[in-house]
């Protein structure tokens, strides 16, 4: 089963390289671009076995203890065919 | 009098630390490896700077899982003296010894400048010999320095007087201009509830004398060395 962690700065935090980026891309010239968030991400590979729940439930507490700084970041859980 | 400086896979100012100690201080002094699990009979340990596991995730998150930093914590939690410089700062935070966290400066930019810090409070064994108010030269150099935290966590560092450093101008004007890397409130340096661990951004350690273009640093370390050689007659 794979899985998939997304880590990005909190909305309420400055991302600085995210603009940075921005501004290289307007100056390339691309337009209709209106913001570039930067982040993280994590592609997992869990255990054959693990049911859903118990992997998402590992996922969530690995991505808030480990993965994430819970101060400056957000995250979020993917896992492969669970909809969730 | 015995003080520790941990090497974690990374650090570069271990031997920096372990100079002023060894050497301006004149006082005993080890290296810890960071495989350690046990400190020894130390009353004092320093986190040094640097950039511990290549700042892999993020600056002082992997350091944190390091086993010697459960001898940390319990040292810290037993009322032993702990000071983070630079990345040690990074990983106090991250390890949640003190709150809040080290993000990319505002600017982007790696910052290796001598700046100007002033000394908020003097309750603490870091900085008995300093004046409230002092102004101290005293060079950074770090990426991610940029302090962070939430309102709540802001109110009650100000509320119980732990800011211990805050960026300014030579005058001590706590100003924006004054603020190199975008910190919340200019904060520089804090401490924990129990005023036993300090974590900072600014390099003590590399300004204790007079050759390195400034001994400001050098009056923290002696601090530290008179309160614990206090704490050893009593």
């Amino acid at each position: 089963m794979r899985a998939t962690v997304h880590v990005t700065l909190k909305r309420s935090v400055l991302d600085p390289q995210g603009q940075a980026i921005h501004q290289a891309v307007r100056t390339l010239g691309y337009e209709g671009i209106r913001e570039i968030r930067q982040g993280k991400y994590f592609e997992i590979e869990l255990e054959e076995g693990l049911s859903p729940e118990r992997a998402r439930a590992l996922l969530e507490r690995l991505a808030h203890e480990v993965l994430a700084n819970p101060v400056l970041e957000e995250y979020w859980v993917e896992i492969e065919g669970d909809a969730r | 009098m015995k003080f520790g400086v941990v090497v974690f896979p990374g650090s570069n100012c271990d031997h920096d630390a372990y100079h002023v100690i060894s050497k301006v201080l004149g006082q005993p002094v080890d290296f810890i490896w960071h495989k350690q699990t046990a400190l020894g009979d130390y009353d004092a340990v320093i986190l040094p700077g640097g950039f511990s596991y290549g700042d892999y995730l993020r600056a002082g998150a992997l350091a944190r899982f390091s086993p010697i930093m459960g001898a940390v914590r319990e040292f810290a939690a037993r009322g032993g003296f702990v000071l983070g410089i630079c990345n040690g700062f990074q990983i106090l935070c991250e390890s949640g010894l003190l709150p809040g966290a080290l993000m990319r400066n505002r600017g982007r930019r790696f910052l290796c400048q001598f700046v100007h810090v002033r000394v908020e409070a003097t309750d603490t064994p870091f900085t008995q010999l300093y004046r409230k108010g002092q102004v101290l030269h005293l060079p950074i150099a770090h990426g991610e320095g940029n302090y962070y935290c939430d309102p709540g966590t802001l109110a009650e560092l100000r509320r119980e007087n732990r800011i211990i450093f805050r960026y300014c101008d030579a005058e001590g004007n706590v100003t924006e201009a004054a603020n190199p890397n975008g910190s919340l409130d200019n904060i520089a340096g804090i401490c924990n509830r129990e005023r036993n661990v300090l974590g900072m951004m600014p390099h003590p350690e590399r300004a204790s004398e007079e050759i390195l273009g400034s001994s400001d640093g050098r009056a923290l370390f002696q601090s530290l060395a008179l309160v614990l050689a206090a704490m050893t007659r009593e």
